[in-house]
């Protein structure tokens, strides 16, 4: 063992009523992807803080990765426009500390998404390593 | 606020789902060590009741100030544990499931010793969390035994009949003079052969002879205000305006047609063109014959999918119950007048279920079915005193066919209501991409909507037959009487809170929030943002955009969140192969499987009588983990069962299922 850190790590925000079940189903189906994503699950991806994204990176994340609910949110028309300001905001921050704006990305996965979600990880997790 | 210094820790093998893949002994090992962790164990089953006694036990004894259990999604079992805490007296809050197994376990289980690495990590963060978790009081509002139903047409009416059923008050509101909806104009309906008159009728009669419901006609909603429990609802009749105070409010609104453009088929232009619920007052109404403007109708052609499914239009969706309505009605038409040539213009047929039988009668009846492209969509135009119709078959190597018929009857889906997007307005709850109202969850959660105490039933959730509009407005019925049935509801804690010494009262989050939870308050000589629990949805949405950093959601502090980060980053080392043996490692797995023997003993034991794990590891003499295991996945694959509880509310009776004790 003792392999971590081989492949590039990825947090995940998950939203707890939509993407997170997609998130789950993609197991219960064992369609693989990494297993250096790492989830949290939160009501609504629009809560997400920007030192939340910022910590992640200081931990050592190589990426973060938002699967919202986009238009099917059942708190606000206005989520997916909410998220992107969290992202642009992260962003900024990224861009001070000196981490790629790349390392950051948004879909949106719902509660059947499970081949999405695994071909997300896929994709992201190779971006992630063509950067380092 | 102080860290959690007791804190027990259950990892579970979950049969093998997760110990096949993560080294859950070794993981337990490196818990043990921890900093405030005085309890770390491995199970076989975490749910099971022997081992949920257990953990009630640990909490007493240790006085254990937190838990967490590694096993299965949250989604299964959360309520589970939250339980377990609250019969062991601890804040149910101070508990944290962390998923090994839907997310480690079984989407790694290509990677095992990554799996490991993985799980590891995930604990660590569980128990991050919880050690900052907060004893947290489930918010407790009053609540009123009343409900308003909008919308008096079959969903409506038969759920008004449900909820006084159960004991409630119940305003029917309608804002036709005549309420009943769409059904009662159309005849015989499919599947039970009733018209839909009788239907209606018969609905009507039990809502005004029940004392419980007030049915206003010729009415809407106006402002509606309150929250979960205690809403007021504006009701406007003419220029009357009533206020009245309910629980929870469902909304029954139905459906509206789709209305074809002028053109759209020829219709609007060609005389010969009408609607299906055209179609249908006209063979409800007509006498021996079945004639459209005086002249008698030999044929007919059905074009299905008109205004739906549209790849470049408005309506994506399938409107699901036309196709099997076309049909239907093409059948009634058999019925009265065997001699009318139908013809059946379709892109896909949907008759789902049972409606199946409709399609099968149809085809027997000589029904003719073509099948065309939505790009090449048929072609109506006059031909002398009949219609003409060009389209390409799909089904017969794509030829042009050329039909005449004396009418064309346009089979228009299902769209929202004109009223949806007011009322979603007024009661803040959203409409989907079709622009029905959504539901929460179609599958988990499906006459709930985001705002507590308000529910969706019928065809206002998108298209429905009579069968699925009155089963969900009854789902919501339940749903409704839950809540309602007790003088105090009980609402889950998450909800914004603001720290009043850092907030400024900027407003900012007051802006964000579309539910009108925050308001400014004086507090020690300065104004600080309040948040009303009651309706506040806890969607977080107010937390980012605060510049102090002074709000956040109860269960998603600072704290909770980035100590989960740090648990995930921790480096964890583990061994290739685990050596650490405890009591519940040393169950190899060939003990665990190869037991056939075994399950054999516990049927012949449960023949007789049901009993307890306890009963049967003394009888069996078998270790308890061994024992649990098998009867777990006896339970899995239903050759036992739960049998109620002992006397002293600890453990689950086990019988055998599905047993015939005497066979004549
Ligand atoms: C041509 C056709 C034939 C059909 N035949 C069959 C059949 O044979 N069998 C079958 O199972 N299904 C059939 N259906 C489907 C059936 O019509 C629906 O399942 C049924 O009408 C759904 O009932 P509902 O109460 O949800 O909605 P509706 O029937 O639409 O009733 C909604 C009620 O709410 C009222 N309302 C709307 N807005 C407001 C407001 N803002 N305030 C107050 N009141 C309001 C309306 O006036 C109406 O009374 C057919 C559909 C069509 C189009
Ligand atoms: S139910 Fe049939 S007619 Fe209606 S939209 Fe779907 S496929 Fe078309
Ligand atoms: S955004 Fe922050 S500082 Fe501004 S009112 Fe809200 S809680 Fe107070
Ligand atoms: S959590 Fe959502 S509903 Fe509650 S105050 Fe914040 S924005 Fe409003």
């Amino acid at each position: 063992m003792g392999n971590q850190h081989t492949r590039p790590r990825i947090l995940v925000f998950s939203t707890d009523k939509i993407s997170d079940p997609g998130i789950d189903q993609a197991g219960l189906r064992k369609i693989h992807y990494s297993p250096s994503v790492y989830v949290i699950s939160l009501p609504c991806s629009s809560g997400i803080k920007p030192r939340w994204i910022m910590h992640a990176f200081n931990q050592g994340f190589d990426g973060v990765f938002i699967a919202a609910d986009g238009h099917e949110c059942s708190y606000s028309s206005k989520c997916p426009e909410y998220t992107n300001m969290i992202i642009e905001e992260s962003q900024r921050l990224m861009k001070e500390a000196n981490i790629s704006p790349k390392r950051i990305r948004m879909a949106a996965i719902c509660s059947v998404c499970a081949e999405p979600f695994a071909s997300h990880m896929a994709n992201f997790t190779r971006i992630l390593a063509e950067l380092e | 606020m102080e860290k959690k210094q007791r804190i027990g820790v259950y990892i579970c093998h979950c049969g093998g789902n997760i110990s096949d893949y993560v080294d859950v002994s070794q993981i337990k090992d490196i818990v043990k060590g921890l900093d405030g962790v005085v309890v770390a164990k491995n199970v076989m089953f975490a749910c099971a009741d022997s081992n949920q006694k257990e953990m009630v036990n640990d909490i007493v004894d240790q006085k254990l100030d937190g838990i967490v259990v590694a096993s299965c999604s949250p989604k299964l079992h959360l309520h589970t544990f939250r339980n377990v805490a609250i019969r062991a007296g601890l804040n149910p809050y101070n508990y944290t499931q962390v998923n090994i197994r839907e997310q480690c376990s079984w989407a790694h289980s290509d990677t095992p010793s990554e799996a490991s690495e993985k799980a590891a990590g995930l604990i660590l963060a569980g128990i991050n969390r919880v050690s900052h978790s907060e004893a947290l009081e489930n918010i407790e509002v009053s609540s009123t035994r009343a409900a308003v139903v909008i919308g008096a047409g079959v969903s409506g009416m038969r759920a008004a009949i449900g909820l006084s059923q159960m004991g409630n008050q119940v305003y029917l509101i309608e804002k036709e003079y005549k309420p009943g909806g769409h059904i009662a104009r159309w005849g015989e309906m499919f599947m039970d052969g009733k018209t839909g008159d009788e239907i209606i009728s018969a609905l009507l009669t039990k809502v005004k002879s029940d004392k419980n419901i007030t049915l206003f006609t010729n009415a809407g909603i106006g402002k509606v205000s309150g929250s979960l429990g205690n809403f007021d609802v504006e009701v406007r009749i003419s220029d009357e305006i009533l206020n009245l105070k309910v629980g929870a409010i469902l909304v029954t609104t139905g459906y509206d047609h789709y209305q074809p453009a002028i053109g759209e088929y020829g219709y609007g232009e060609l005389s010969n063109v009408i609607t299906l619920p055209e179609f249908r007052e006209l063979l409800n109404n007509c006498g021996d014959t079945l004639n459209y403007q005086n002249k008698k109708v030999n044929s007919i052609a059905f074009i299905y999918c008109v205004g739906m499914r549209q790849t470049k239009g408005e309506n994506k969706y399938c409107s699901r119950v036309c196709c099997t309505t076309a049909i239907h009605s093409s059948l009634l038409v058999h019925n009265k007048f065997k001699s009318v040539l139908v013809y059946h213009l379709y892109r896909d047929i949907r008759t789902y279920g049972k409606q199946e039988v409709l399609y099968e009668q149809s085809s027997k009846n000589g029904d003719i079915y073509l099948k065309f492209d939505e790009k090449i969509p048929p072609k109506v135009s006059n031909s002398k005193h009949r219609l003409l119709i060009q389209v390409k078959d799909e089904l017969t190597r794509k030829q042009d066919l050329e039909l005449e018929t004396d009418l064309v009857v346009l089979v228009t889906g299902l769209v929202p209501g004109k009223d949806t997007a007011e009322l979603a307005g007024k009661l803040k709850i959203p409409v989907g991409n079709d622009k029905f109202f959504n539901e929460i969850h179609p599958k988990l959660r499906p006459v709930e909507t985001v705002i507590n105490g308000v529910f969706i039933g019928g065809s206002c959730q998108g298209p429905k037959n009579i069968t699925e509009s009155v089963q969900s407005a009854m789902a919501a019925t339940v749903k409704i009487n839950a809540l309602t049935k007790n003088p105090t509801i009980q609402l889950e804690p998450v909800i914004a809170r603001v720290n009043f010494d850092t907030c400024v009262w900027c407003g900012k989050c007051a802006e964000v929030c579309e539910y009108d939870a925050v308001h400014p308050l004086e507090m020690y000589g300065k104004t600080v943002a309040s948040v009303n629990e009651a309706v506040c949805k806890g969607c977080g949405i107010c937390a980012p955009v605060c510049p102090n950093d002074a709000i956040d959601i109860a269960q998603y502090s600072n704290a909770e969140i980035e100590g989960m980060i740090d648990g995930f980053s921790e480096k964890v080392e583990l061994k290739e192969s685990a050596e650490s043996e405890d009591e519940q490692s040393a169950v190899t797995g060939a003990e665990m499987k190869d037991q056939p023997q075994l399950w054999l003993r516990i049927s012949a034991s449960l023949q007789k009588e049901s009993k307890t794990i306890p009963a049967l590891v003394k009888e069996l003499d078998v270790p308890a983990n061994v024992l649990t295991y098998h009867l777990m996945t006896m339970n899995k694959y239903s050759l036992v069962e739960a049998d109620g509880m002992d006397d002293s509310d600890e453990y689950y009776y086990y019988r055998l299922k599905n047993i015939q004790h005497d066979q004549n």
